[in-house]
Protein backbone atom coordinates (compact mmCIF):
# COMPACT_ATOMS: atom_id res chain seq x y z
CA UNK A 1 0.00 0.00 0.00
CA UNK A 2 1.67 3.15 -1.03
CA UNK A 3 -0.52 6.44 0.34
CA UNK A 4 1.67 9.47 -1.05
CA UNK A 5 -0.42 12.04 1.73
CA UNK A 6 1.17 9.85 4.34
CA UNK A 7 4.57 9.86 2.79
CA UNK A 8 4.38 14.02 2.27
CA UNK A 9 3.93 14.03 5.95
CA UNK A 10 7.40 12.70 6.60
CA UNK A 11 9.22 15.75 4.24
CA UNK A 12 8.90 18.88 6.62
CA UNK A 13 9.82 21.40 3.31
CA UNK A 14 7.24 20.09 1.46
CA UNK A 15 4.23 22.05 3.57
CA UNK A 16 6.05 25.28 2.81
CA UNK A 17 4.20 28.02 1.41
CA UNK A 18 6.04 30.24 -1.41
CA UNK A 19 4.59 33.72 -2.87
CA UNK A 20 1.33 32.56 -0.67
CA UNK A 21 0.38 29.17 -2.52
CA UNK A 22 1.38 25.99 -1.22
CA UNK A 23 4.96 24.70 -2.41
CA UNK A 24 4.60 22.34 -5.79
CA UNK A 25 7.91 21.33 -6.06
CA UNK A 26 8.69 19.75 -9.42
CA UNK A 27 12.47 20.34 -9.43
CA UNK A 28 13.46 16.76 -7.91
CA UNK A 29 15.81 15.44 -10.95
CA UNK A 30 17.59 19.03 -8.96
CA UNK A 31 17.61 18.05 -5.45
CA UNK A 32 15.24 16.29 -3.59
CA UNK A 33 13.87 17.23 -0.42
CA UNK A 34 14.61 15.22 3.08
CA UNK A 35 12.62 13.11 4.89
CA UNK A 36 12.42 14.27 8.76
CA UNK A 37 14.27 11.15 9.90
CA UNK A 38 17.63 12.56 7.48
CA UNK A 39 17.48 15.80 8.78
CA UNK A 40 17.52 14.52 12.73
CA UNK A 41 20.22 11.99 11.85
CA UNK A 42 22.42 14.62 10.97
CA UNK A 43 21.18 16.80 13.77
CA UNK A 44 21.92 13.78 16.04
CA UNK A 45 25.04 13.12 14.93
CA UNK A 46 26.26 16.82 15.46
CA UNK A 47 24.55 16.56 19.20
CA UNK A 48 25.87 13.56 20.49
CA UNK A 49 28.64 11.87 18.21
CA UNK A 50 30.63 14.34 16.60
CA UNK A 51 34.19 13.47 16.29
CA UNK A 52 36.80 12.52 13.65
CA UNK A 53 36.74 9.50 12.44
CA UNK A 54 39.41 6.28 11.92
CA UNK A 55 41.76 7.71 14.21
CA UNK A 56 40.25 8.82 17.97
CA UNK A 57 40.79 5.96 20.30
CA UNK A 58 38.28 7.71 22.36
CA UNK A 59 34.59 6.82 23.05
CA UNK A 60 33.36 9.17 20.55
CA UNK A 61 35.41 8.83 17.95
CA UNK A 62 34.63 5.26 17.76
CA UNK A 63 31.26 6.06 17.98
CA UNK A 64 31.08 8.34 14.46
CA UNK A 65 33.76 5.79 12.64
CA UNK A 66 30.75 2.76 13.48
CA UNK A 67 28.03 5.41 12.42
CA UNK A 68 29.96 6.49 9.06
CA UNK A 69 31.53 3.04 8.22
CA UNK A 70 27.64 1.54 8.92
CA UNK A 71 26.30 4.11 6.65
CA UNK A 72 28.91 3.02 3.52
CA UNK A 73 27.15 -1.10 4.77
CA UNK A 74 23.78 -0.02 4.17
CA UNK A 75 24.34 1.70 1.13
CA UNK A 76 26.57 -1.45 0.11
CA UNK A 77 23.50 -3.43 0.65
CA UNK A 78 21.27 -1.32 -0.96
CA UNK A 79 22.78 -1.19 -4.28
CA UNK A 80 23.88 -5.41 -3.60
CA UNK A 81 27.17 -4.46 -3.61
CA UNK A 82 29.77 -8.01 -3.00
CA UNK A 83 31.16 -6.14 -0.14
CA UNK A 84 31.24 -2.36 1.60
CA UNK A 85 35.09 -1.71 0.53
CA UNK A 86 33.05 -1.45 -3.30
CA UNK A 87 31.85 1.79 -1.67
CA UNK A 88 33.88 4.69 -2.17
CA UNK A 89 32.52 7.84 -0.47
CA UNK A 90 32.80 11.21 -2.64
CA UNK A 91 31.18 14.87 -3.04
CA UNK A 92 28.50 13.41 -5.52
CA UNK A 93 27.90 11.83 -9.00
CA UNK A 94 30.86 14.44 -10.38
CA UNK A 95 32.91 13.58 -8.76
CA UNK A 96 32.69 10.19 -8.69
CA UNK A 97 33.25 10.27 -12.52
CA UNK A 98 35.88 12.47 -11.98
CA UNK A 99 37.80 9.78 -9.75
CA UNK A 100 37.37 7.04 -12.57
CA UNK A 101 38.78 9.41 -15.20
CA UNK A 102 41.92 10.48 -13.81
CA UNK A 103 42.99 7.77 -11.47
CA UNK A 104 41.68 4.96 -13.93
CA UNK A 105 41.71 6.89 -17.28
CA UNK A 106 45.66 8.34 -16.01
CA UNK A 107 46.98 4.71 -15.31
CA UNK A 108 45.12 3.08 -18.41
CA UNK A 109 43.96 5.50 -21.26
CA UNK A 110 46.90 5.45 -24.31
CA UNK A 111 47.38 7.73 -27.33
CA UNK A 112 44.54 6.23 -29.92
CA UNK A 113 42.43 5.15 -27.25
CA UNK A 114 38.37 5.63 -27.05
CA UNK A 115 36.41 6.68 -24.56
CA UNK A 116 32.87 5.89 -25.48
CA UNK A 117 30.00 8.45 -24.26
CA UNK A 118 26.39 9.10 -25.76
CA UNK A 119 24.68 12.30 -26.62
CA UNK A 120 22.76 12.93 -23.68
CA UNK A 121 25.25 12.92 -21.19
CA UNK A 122 25.63 15.98 -18.21
CA UNK A 123 28.49 17.97 -18.65
CA UNK A 124 29.47 15.95 -15.84
CA UNK A 125 29.97 12.93 -17.48
CA UNK A 126 31.92 15.27 -20.65
CA UNK A 127 34.14 17.57 -19.19
CA UNK A 128 35.92 14.78 -16.88
CA UNK A 129 36.35 12.60 -20.20
CA UNK A 130 37.30 15.29 -22.23
CA UNK A 131 39.88 16.66 -19.78
CA UNK A 132 41.76 13.29 -19.57
CA UNK A 133 41.63 12.66 -23.27
CA UNK A 134 43.56 16.02 -23.42
CA UNK A 135 46.45 15.11 -21.30
CA UNK A 136 46.43 10.79 -22.48
CA UNK A 137 45.83 11.50 -26.19
CA UNK A 138 42.36 9.32 -26.11
CA UNK A 139 39.67 10.02 -28.09
CA UNK A 140 36.01 10.95 -27.09
CA UNK A 141 33.59 9.21 -29.25
CA UNK A 142 29.63 9.87 -29.01
CA UNK A 143 26.78 7.46 -29.47
CA UNK A 144 24.08 9.34 -31.12
CA UNK A 145 20.50 9.84 -29.73
CA UNK A 146 17.32 9.60 -31.77
CA UNK A 147 14.59 12.27 -32.49
CA UNK A 148 12.42 10.47 -29.70
CA UNK A 149 15.06 10.64 -27.47
CA UNK A 150 16.45 6.83 -27.60
CA UNK A 151 20.30 6.28 -28.21
CA UNK A 152 20.92 4.83 -31.37
CA UNK A 153 22.27 0.91 -30.63
CA UNK A 154 23.13 0.24 -34.06
CA UNK A 155 25.65 3.23 -34.21
CA UNK A 156 26.60 2.24 -30.58
CA UNK A 157 27.52 -1.62 -31.73
CA UNK A 158 29.26 0.27 -34.46
CA UNK A 159 31.36 2.56 -32.39
CA UNK A 160 32.53 -0.75 -30.19
CA UNK A 161 36.17 -1.71 -30.96
CA UNK A 162 39.31 -2.67 -30.23
CA UNK A 163 40.09 0.73 -29.28
CA UNK A 164 37.20 1.33 -26.56
CA UNK A 165 38.20 1.60 -23.24
CA UNK A 166 35.51 2.38 -21.41
CA UNK A 167 31.74 3.21 -21.99
CA UNK A 168 30.35 6.10 -19.93
CA UNK A 169 26.23 6.54 -20.34
CA UNK A 170 23.84 7.80 -18.09
CA UNK A 171 21.29 5.33 -16.63
CA UNK A 172 18.31 7.78 -17.14
CA UNK A 173 18.77 11.31 -18.92
CA UNK A 174 18.43 14.00 -16.38
CA UNK A 175 16.28 16.20 -19.57
CA UNK A 176 14.97 13.37 -21.96
CA UNK A 177 13.64 11.02 -19.27
CA UNK A 178 14.87 8.43 -20.79
CA UNK A 179 15.95 4.92 -19.23
CA UNK A 180 19.10 3.93 -21.04
CA UNK A 181 19.20 -0.65 -21.95
CA UNK A 182 21.84 -0.79 -19.77
CA UNK A 183 21.84 -3.95 -19.36
CA UNK A 184 22.26 -4.83 -22.89
CA UNK A 185 24.54 -1.55 -23.64
CA UNK A 186 26.96 -3.43 -20.62
CA UNK A 187 27.00 -6.75 -21.87
CA UNK A 188 27.85 -5.57 -25.51
CA UNK A 189 30.93 -3.60 -23.98
CA UNK A 190 32.44 -6.65 -21.90
CA UNK A 191 31.72 -8.36 -25.45
CA UNK A 192 34.14 -6.04 -26.83
CA UNK A 193 36.14 -6.49 -23.52
CA UNK A 194 35.13 -2.33 -22.64
CA UNK A 195 34.69 -1.23 -19.20
CA UNK A 196 31.64 0.53 -18.43
CA UNK A 197 30.72 3.03 -16.30
CA UNK A 198 27.06 3.86 -14.96
CA UNK A 199 26.26 7.71 -14.44
CA UNK A 200 23.11 6.83 -12.06
CA UNK A 201 22.66 9.81 -10.61
CA UNK A 202 19.04 10.32 -12.49
CA UNK A 203 18.10 6.19 -11.73
CA UNK A 204 18.63 5.56 -8.44
CA UNK A 205 16.25 8.11 -7.24
CA UNK A 206 13.53 6.06 -9.87
CA UNK A 207 14.17 2.48 -9.62
CA UNK A 208 15.68 -0.11 -7.32
CA UNK A 209 19.69 -0.38 -8.77
CA UNK A 210 21.22 -3.87 -8.06
CA UNK A 211 24.96 -3.40 -9.78
CA UNK A 212 25.44 -7.06 -9.62
CA UNK A 213 22.49 -7.96 -11.88
CA UNK A 214 23.75 -4.71 -14.10
CA UNK A 215 27.52 -6.18 -13.94
CA UNK A 216 28.25 -2.42 -14.28
CA UNK A 217 31.95 -1.55 -13.48
CA UNK A 218 31.85 1.53 -11.83
CA UNK A 219 28.32 3.13 -10.61
CA UNK A 220 28.11 7.08 -9.65
CA UNK A 221 25.11 8.85 -7.72
CA UNK A 222 24.59 11.36 -5.69
CA UNK A 223 22.97 12.21 -1.77
CA UNK A 224 21.13 14.75 -2.21
CA UNK A 225 19.32 13.79 -5.32
CA UNK A 226 18.37 9.72 -3.30
CA UNK A 227 16.71 12.36 -0.36
CA UNK A 228 20.35 12.31 1.35
CA UNK A 229 22.36 15.83 2.41
CA UNK A 230 24.16 17.72 -0.27
CA UNK A 231 27.88 17.01 -0.50
CA UNK A 232 28.09 13.45 -0.27
CA UNK A 233 28.04 10.57 -3.12
CA UNK A 234 29.11 7.08 -3.87
CA UNK A 235 31.23 5.64 -6.75
CA UNK A 236 30.45 1.72 -6.30
CA UNK A 237 34.01 -0.09 -8.61
CA UNK A 238 34.31 -3.87 -8.30
CA UNK A 239 37.03 -4.64 -5.66
CA UNK A 240 39.66 -6.16 -8.03
CA UNK A 241 39.42 -2.79 -10.22
CA UNK A 242 39.56 -0.03 -7.44
CA UNK A 243 42.23 -2.42 -6.10
CA UNK A 244 44.48 -1.69 -8.89
CA UNK A 245 43.64 1.93 -9.62
CA UNK A 246 46.12 4.42 -7.78
CA UNK A 247 44.62 7.08 -5.54
CA UNK A 248 42.76 10.35 -6.66
CA UNK A 249 43.99 12.56 -3.93
CA UNK A 250 46.78 12.45 -1.47
CA UNK A 251 46.28 13.57 2.48
CA UNK A 252 45.50 12.28 5.52
CA UNK A 253 43.58 8.82 6.29
CA UNK A 254 44.37 7.56 3.01
CA UNK A 255 47.95 5.94 3.71
CA UNK A 256 48.83 3.13 5.54
CA UNK A 257 52.15 4.60 6.44
CA UNK A 258 54.46 7.59 5.25
CA UNK A 259 58.20 8.61 4.98
CA UNK A 260 59.59 11.07 3.27
CA UNK A 261 61.05 8.41 0.93
CA UNK A 262 57.77 6.12 0.59
CA UNK A 263 54.23 6.42 1.50
CA UNK A 264 52.04 3.03 1.52
CA UNK A 265 48.49 3.88 0.71
CA UNK A 266 45.49 2.12 2.43
CA UNK A 267 43.24 -0.41 1.50
CA UNK A 268 40.15 0.03 -0.81
CA UNK A 269 38.03 2.28 -0.44
CA UNK A 270 40.01 4.56 1.98
CA UNK A 271 42.65 4.96 -0.52
CA UNK A 272 40.26 7.00 -2.32
CA UNK A 273 39.07 9.25 0.22
CA UNK A 274 41.67 12.00 1.44
CA UNK A 275 41.18 13.80 4.71
CA UNK A 276 38.53 13.99 6.52
CA UNK A 277 35.30 12.90 4.93
CA UNK A 278 31.71 14.53 4.92
CA UNK A 279 30.91 12.37 8.24
CA UNK A 280 27.38 13.58 8.86
CA UNK A 281 26.64 13.72 4.94
CA UNK A 282 27.86 9.73 4.65
CA UNK A 283 25.39 8.94 8.19
CA UNK A 284 22.54 11.02 6.59
CA UNK A 285 22.73 9.25 3.27
CA UNK A 286 22.61 6.16 5.42
CA UNK A 287 19.32 7.08 7.08
CA UNK A 288 17.91 8.44 3.76
CA UNK A 289 18.23 4.72 2.64
CA UNK A 290 16.91 3.19 5.37
CA UNK A 291 14.27 5.63 4.71
CA UNK A 292 13.86 3.98 0.93
CA UNK A 293 13.90 0.28 2.46
CA UNK A 294 11.03 1.19 4.88
CA UNK A 295 8.90 2.31 1.59
CA UNK A 296 7.11 0.18 -0.37
CA UNK A 297 9.55 0.33 -3.47
CA UNK A 298 7.61 -1.37 -5.79
CA UNK A 299 4.07 0.81 -5.05
CA UNK A 300 6.51 3.90 -5.08
CA UNK A 301 8.05 3.19 -8.53
CA UNK A 302 4.22 2.50 -10.00
CA UNK A 303 3.29 5.47 -8.18
CA UNK A 304 5.88 7.55 -9.64
CA UNK A 305 5.56 5.95 -13.47
CA UNK A 306 1.50 6.42 -13.18
CA UNK A 307 2.50 10.31 -12.02
CA UNK A 308 4.83 10.33 -15.07
CA UNK A 309 1.78 9.29 -17.59
CA UNK A 310 -0.48 11.27 -15.83
CA UNK A 311 1.58 14.79 -16.64
CA UNK A 312 2.36 14.04 -19.63
CA UNK A 313 -1.33 13.39 -20.52
CA UNK A 314 -2.09 16.70 -19.23
CA UNK A 315 0.62 18.55 -20.80
CA UNK A 316 -0.18 17.34 -24.24
CA UNK A 317 -3.95 18.44 -23.31
CA UNK A 318 -2.45 21.89 -23.52
CA UNK A 319 -2.51 23.40 -27.09
CA UNK A 320 1.08 24.32 -28.17
CA UNK A 321 2.85 22.26 -25.03
CA UNK A 322 5.43 20.29 -27.06
CA UNK A 323 7.31 17.23 -24.81
CA UNK A 324 11.01 16.84 -25.58
CA UNK A 325 12.04 12.89 -24.75
CA UNK A 326 9.38 10.79 -26.44
CA UNK A 327 11.12 7.47 -25.28
CA UNK A 328 9.57 3.89 -24.51
CA UNK A 329 10.82 3.82 -21.16
CA UNK A 330 10.85 6.79 -19.50
CA UNK A 331 11.56 8.05 -15.64
CA UNK A 332 11.65 11.02 -13.45
CA UNK A 333 11.39 13.86 -15.62
CA UNK A 334 8.78 15.88 -18.24
CA UNK A 335 10.97 18.29 -20.28
CA UNK A 336 8.52 20.40 -22.40
CA UNK A 337 8.51 23.59 -24.47
CA UNK A 338 5.37 26.27 -25.02
CA UNK A 339 5.07 27.98 -28.49
CA UNK A 340 5.95 30.88 -28.50
CA UNK A 341 7.10 31.00 -25.08
CA UNK A 342 10.48 30.83 -23.52
CA UNK A 343 11.15 28.12 -20.65
CA UNK A 344 12.39 31.24 -18.75
CA UNK A 345 9.42 33.14 -19.08
CA UNK A 346 7.58 29.58 -17.65
CA UNK A 347 9.32 29.43 -14.67
CA UNK A 348 9.20 32.96 -13.60
CA UNK A 349 5.24 32.94 -14.16
CA UNK A 350 5.23 29.19 -12.79
CA UNK A 351 6.82 29.76 -9.56
CA UNK A 352 4.77 32.82 -8.70
CA UNK A 353 2.28 30.14 -8.72
CA UNK A 354 4.45 28.40 -6.13
CA UNK A 355 5.32 26.03 -8.76
CA UNK A 356 9.30 24.53 -9.06
CA UNK A 357 10.68 23.56 -12.27
CA UNK A 358 13.62 24.04 -13.30
CA UNK A 359 14.57 25.89 -16.94
CA UNK A 360 17.41 26.02 -19.03
CA UNK A 361 19.89 23.63 -20.58
CA UNK A 362 20.15 21.45 -17.85
CA UNK A 363 24.09 21.03 -18.36
CA UNK A 364 23.32 19.38 -21.10
CA UNK A 365 23.80 21.71 -23.80
CA UNK A 366 25.15 19.27 -26.66
CA UNK A 367 21.60 17.84 -26.24
CA UNK A 368 19.84 20.95 -26.66
CA UNK A 369 22.13 21.65 -29.97
CA UNK A 370 20.77 17.93 -31.27
CA UNK A 371 17.56 18.99 -30.67
CA UNK A 372 18.34 22.46 -32.16
CA UNK A 373 16.54 24.45 -28.97
CA UNK A 374 18.45 26.86 -26.20
CA UNK A 375 16.54 25.39 -22.98
CA UNK A 376 13.64 23.66 -21.95
CA UNK A 377 11.09 23.38 -19.20
CA UNK A 378 11.57 19.75 -16.90
CA UNK A 379 9.44 18.94 -14.40
CA UNK A 380 10.90 16.51 -12.02
CA UNK A 381 9.22 13.84 -10.05
CA UNK A 382 9.40 11.84 -7.31
CA UNK A 383 7.50 9.67 -5.11
CA UNK A 384 5.92 12.27 -2.93
CA UNK A 385 4.53 14.35 -5.43
CA UNK A 386 0.71 13.75 -6.19
CA UNK A 387 -2.06 14.20 -9.02
CA UNK A 388 -2.69 17.32 -7.32
CA UNK A 389 1.19 18.72 -8.11
CA UNK A 390 0.42 18.04 -11.43
CA UNK A 391 -2.43 19.59 -11.82
CA UNK A 392 -1.26 22.80 -10.28
CA UNK A 393 1.05 22.35 -13.41
CA UNK A 394 -1.16 22.42 -15.80
CA UNK A 395 -3.53 25.07 -14.22
CA UNK A 396 0.26 27.35 -14.32
CA UNK A 397 0.44 26.92 -17.38
CA UNK A 398 -2.37 27.90 -18.47
CA UNK A 399 -1.95 31.20 -16.86
CA UNK A 400 1.22 31.68 -18.54
CA UNK A 401 -0.97 31.52 -21.57
CA UNK A 402 -2.93 34.33 -20.82
CA UNK A 403 -0.46 36.76 -20.28
CA UNK A 404 1.62 35.47 -23.31
CA UNK A 405 -1.39 35.52 -25.76
CA UNK B 1 -2.68 39.38 -5.26
CA UNK B 2 1.10 38.02 -7.03
CA UNK B 3 -0.73 38.08 -10.43
CA UNK B 4 -0.17 42.00 -10.33
CA UNK B 5 3.65 41.24 -9.60
CA UNK B 6 3.91 39.62 -12.55
CA UNK B 7 2.14 42.04 -14.70
CA UNK B 8 5.12 44.66 -13.51
CA UNK B 9 7.73 42.25 -15.00
CA UNK B 10 5.69 41.39 -18.21
CA UNK B 11 3.77 44.55 -19.44
CA UNK B 12 1.88 44.80 -22.71
CA UNK B 13 5.26 47.06 -24.19
CA UNK B 14 7.36 44.74 -23.02
CA UNK B 15 5.29 41.80 -24.69
CA UNK B 16 4.96 43.43 -27.95
CA UNK B 17 8.58 44.14 -28.24
CA UNK B 18 9.48 40.48 -27.66
CA UNK B 19 6.75 39.27 -29.95
CA UNK B 20 7.55 41.90 -32.71
CA UNK B 21 11.07 42.61 -31.77
CA UNK B 22 12.38 46.07 -33.78
CA UNK B 23 15.37 46.37 -35.44
CA UNK B 24 15.98 42.66 -35.37
CA UNK B 25 18.48 42.75 -38.28
CA UNK B 26 21.80 42.32 -39.19
CA UNK B 27 23.60 45.65 -40.14
CA UNK B 28 26.12 46.14 -42.92
CA UNK B 29 26.58 49.70 -41.60
CA UNK B 30 28.29 48.34 -38.17
CA UNK B 31 31.44 49.38 -36.87
CA UNK B 32 30.76 47.89 -33.66
CA UNK B 33 29.58 44.29 -32.94
CA UNK B 34 29.84 41.98 -29.50
CA UNK B 35 28.14 38.90 -28.97
CA UNK B 36 26.72 38.56 -25.44
CA UNK B 37 25.72 35.35 -23.95
CA UNK B 38 24.09 34.20 -20.97
CA UNK B 39 24.90 30.81 -19.91
CA UNK B 40 22.44 30.27 -17.73
CA UNK B 41 19.95 30.24 -19.96
CA UNK B 42 20.93 30.14 -23.39
CA UNK B 43 20.22 33.74 -24.26
CA UNK B 44 22.54 34.27 -27.19
CA UNK B 45 22.31 37.24 -28.93
CA UNK B 46 24.77 39.71 -31.66
CA UNK B 47 24.66 43.58 -31.16
CA UNK B 48 25.13 46.12 -34.21
CA UNK B 49 26.45 49.25 -33.87
CA UNK B 50 26.99 52.10 -36.26
CA UNK B 51 28.59 55.23 -34.64
CA UNK B 52 30.01 57.93 -36.96
CA UNK B 53 31.11 60.88 -35.58
CA UNK B 54 30.65 59.75 -31.81
CA UNK B 55 27.25 59.55 -32.38
CA UNK B 56 24.93 56.19 -32.46
CA UNK B 57 23.28 56.32 -35.76
CA UNK B 58 21.95 52.43 -35.88
CA UNK B 59 21.72 50.39 -33.70
CA UNK B 60 19.98 46.46 -34.29
CA UNK B 61 20.21 42.65 -33.00
CA UNK B 62 19.81 39.01 -33.94
CA UNK B 63 19.61 36.36 -31.50
CA UNK B 64 17.32 33.60 -29.74
CA UNK B 65 16.02 34.45 -25.61
CA UNK B 66 13.38 34.67 -22.77
CA UNK B 67 10.60 37.85 -23.70
CA UNK B 68 12.46 39.76 -21.29
CA UNK B 69 16.01 39.78 -22.81
CA UNK B 70 14.50 39.83 -26.33
CA UNK B 71 12.23 43.22 -25.45
CA UNK B 72 15.14 44.88 -23.53
CA UNK B 73 17.62 44.09 -26.68
CA UNK B 74 14.36 45.68 -28.69
CA UNK B 75 13.64 48.68 -26.90
CA UNK B 76 17.58 49.45 -26.27
CA UNK B 77 18.60 49.32 -29.95
CA UNK B 78 14.91 52.24 -30.35
CA UNK B 79 16.95 54.27 -27.70
CA UNK B 80 20.28 54.60 -28.94
CA UNK B 81 19.88 56.12 -31.82
CA UNK B 82 21.15 59.73 -32.10
CA UNK B 83 22.74 59.58 -28.47
CA UNK B 84 26.51 59.59 -27.94
CA UNK B 85 28.52 57.19 -26.98
CA UNK B 86 29.07 58.94 -23.18
CA UNK B 87 25.17 59.07 -23.03
CA UNK B 88 24.78 55.53 -23.74
CA UNK B 89 27.24 54.97 -21.56
CA UNK B 90 24.80 56.84 -18.48
CA UNK B 91 21.78 55.01 -19.52
CA UNK B 92 23.83 51.67 -19.35
CA UNK B 93 24.29 52.95 -15.58
CA UNK B 94 21.26 53.89 -15.16
CA UNK B 95 19.65 50.92 -16.54
CA UNK B 96 21.82 48.62 -14.12
CA UNK B 97 21.07 50.88 -11.23
CA UNK B 98 17.89 49.94 -12.15
CA UNK B 99 17.10 47.16 -12.20
CA UNK B 100 19.57 46.02 -9.47
CA UNK B 101 18.83 48.84 -6.81
CA UNK B 102 17.51 47.84 -3.31
CA UNK B 103 13.77 48.00 -3.26
CA UNK B 104 13.44 50.91 -0.59
CA UNK B 105 16.06 52.96 -3.17
CA UNK B 106 14.60 55.07 -5.81
CA UNK B 107 17.00 55.02 -8.30
CA UNK B 108 17.69 57.45 -11.01
CA UNK B 109 16.05 57.17 -14.27
CA UNK B 110 15.70 60.34 -15.87
CA UNK B 111 18.00 59.14 -19.09
CA UNK B 112 15.86 56.09 -19.51
CA UNK B 113 12.62 57.70 -20.76
CA UNK B 114 10.06 54.44 -21.95
CA UNK B 115 12.76 51.72 -20.64
CA UNK B 116 11.49 52.14 -17.43
CA UNK B 117 9.22 49.81 -17.97
CA UNK B 118 11.64 47.41 -17.02
CA UNK B 119 11.78 48.59 -13.21
CA UNK B 120 9.56 45.59 -12.25
CA UNK B 121 12.19 43.53 -13.41
CA UNK B 122 14.10 44.18 -9.48
CA UNK B 123 11.45 42.08 -8.06
CA UNK B 124 12.46 39.08 -9.82
CA UNK B 125 16.27 38.91 -8.90
CA UNK B 126 16.41 35.75 -11.61
CA UNK B 127 15.60 37.48 -14.58
CA UNK B 128 17.60 40.58 -14.38
CA UNK B 129 20.49 39.15 -16.30
CA UNK B 130 17.79 38.91 -19.07
CA UNK B 131 16.87 42.50 -18.81
CA UNK B 132 20.91 43.54 -18.63
CA UNK B 133 22.18 41.38 -21.58
CA UNK B 134 21.76 43.78 -24.35
CA UNK B 135 23.36 46.42 -22.12
CA UNK B 136 26.55 44.40 -20.82
CA UNK B 137 27.00 43.31 -24.81
CA UNK B 138 26.11 47.27 -25.73
CA UNK B 139 29.39 48.24 -23.07
CA UNK B 140 31.61 45.73 -24.54
CA UNK B 141 30.42 46.56 -28.10
CA UNK B 142 31.26 50.66 -28.00
CA UNK B 143 34.17 50.27 -25.29
CA UNK B 144 35.21 47.47 -28.46
CA UNK B 145 36.11 44.87 -25.83
CA UNK B 146 34.77 42.27 -27.90
CA UNK B 147 37.13 39.36 -28.53
CA UNK B 148 35.24 36.93 -26.10
CA UNK B 149 31.71 36.84 -26.28
CA UNK B 150 30.33 39.23 -23.39
CA UNK B 151 28.77 36.35 -20.44
CA UNK B 152 26.42 37.42 -17.68
CA UNK B 153 28.05 34.92 -15.26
Amino acid sequence: MFDVEIVRNDFPLLKRMVHGKPLVYLDNAATSQKPLSVIEAIERYYTEENANIHRGVHWLSERATEAYENARARIARYINAASPQEVVFTRGTTESINLVAFSWGWKNLREGDEILISAMEHHSNIVPWQMICARTGAKLRVIPVSDSGELLLDEYRNLLNRKTRIVAVTHVSNVLGTVNPVSQMIQWAHENGSLFLLDGAQSIPHMDVNVRDLDCDFFAFSGHKLFGPTGIGVLYGKFALLDEMDPYQGGGDMIRSVTFEKTIYNSVPHKFEAGTPHISGGIGLGEAIDYLEKLNRHAAEIHETNLLHYGESLLRGIPGVRIIGNAKEKAGAISFLMDGVHPHDVGTILDQEGVAIRTGHHCCQPLMERFGIPATARASLAFYNSREDLDTLAEALGKVRNIFH
Amino acid sequence: MRMSDLRDLYQEVILDHSRNPRNFRKSETANRTAVGYNPLCGDKMTLFITVENGIITDASFQGSGCAISTASASMMTESLKGKTEEEADEMFQQFQNMVTAPMDQEPETEALGKLRVFAGVREFPARVKCASLAWHTLEAAIHEDTEEPVSTE
